[in-house]
């Protein structure tokens, strides 16, 4: 199953909107329940990002019978230093972001925790690209 | 612990989805920062927040919280009430500070994340 969203910079009202989807997607799965949820905040988390960060991204969510993948790519400022932007507490985000509960450096360390894989890689000036692997299995229950 | 009885210790007003005051939690977490609740594992919460925008409720959503209680006599907006109904969870009004409902939850045995 393959799903796209696009997702506009700066439009705090819509971010979650894609993550909220996508629970119900897992939902009707039937996927584990800590593994959707896993899934679900680390897509959040990124929505949250690109909301706060870049002008526009566009969200693939691929689903098979071994894995959730979703690609998260974004035009916008880029990241110069990734590795600085996974350090928790480090953040460039503005105050308005800060008021909405976020900007605590916080979001790119919780979605490599949400997830079995994740890599990023960006072009500063140009935009960012997240790529996040979960692997699924049935709920047992 | 019901979300009735904890209603009551607060003097809380129920904003959204009374017909669910009979669920039960276990466990409360106070913050104002959506980042710190997107980081709690635990199931069964509570959310105790000062803060009132939508992405208070979208961010319950994901996290499973199936009941947030706002501080400091905060109002809920319409937008968040929809967003909160799509989802079943229980928005709570309290005229009480997040220390004094923080206060109040815990002496009535709700426990803490850690």
């Amino acid at each position: 199953m393959q799903i796209r969203h696009k997702i506009a910079g700066g439009d705090f009202t819509r971010a979650g909107n894609i993550a909220s989807a996508v629970k119900k997607v897992l939902q009707q799965l039937n996927i584990d329940h800590k593994q959707s949820k896993r899934i679900v905040i680390a897509l959040y988390e990124g929505e949250v990002n690109v909301v706060a960060h870049a002008y526009s991204g566009v969200v693939d969510i691929d689903i098979d019978s071994e894995k959730v993948r979703i690609t998260i790519a974004d035009k916008g400022p880029g990241i110069a230093d990734i590795e600085k932007a996974m350090e928790e507490g480090y953040s460039t985000a503005t105050p308005q972001v800060r008021e909405m509960g976020f900007g605590a450096g916080m979001g790119l360390s919780n979605m490599k925790k949400n997830s079995d894989f994740m890599n990023i890689s960006s072009v500063p000036g140009e935009g960012t690209k997240v790529e996040l692997i979960n692997y699924i299995k049935p709920d047992a229950d | 612990m019901t979300i009735r009885d904890i209603t009551g210790l607060i003097d809380g007003k129920v904003i959204c989805c009374e017909d669910r005051l009979s669920s039960s939690v276990e466990y409360a977490f106070a913050s104002d920062l959506m980042s710190d609740v997107l980081t709690v594992e635990k199931e069964n919460i509570l959310l105790i927040t000062g803060l009132t925008n939508l992405q208070v409720i979208r961010t319950s959503e994901m996290s499973d919280i199936s009941c947030v209680i706002f501080a400091r006599d905060k109002k809920v907006g319409d937008e968040m009430i929809r967003l909160a109904e799509e989802n079943n969870i229980i928005l709570v009004e309290s005229p009480y500070t997040v220390f004094h409902v923080s206060g109040e939850l815990y002496k009535a045995g709700l426990k803490p994340i850690y």
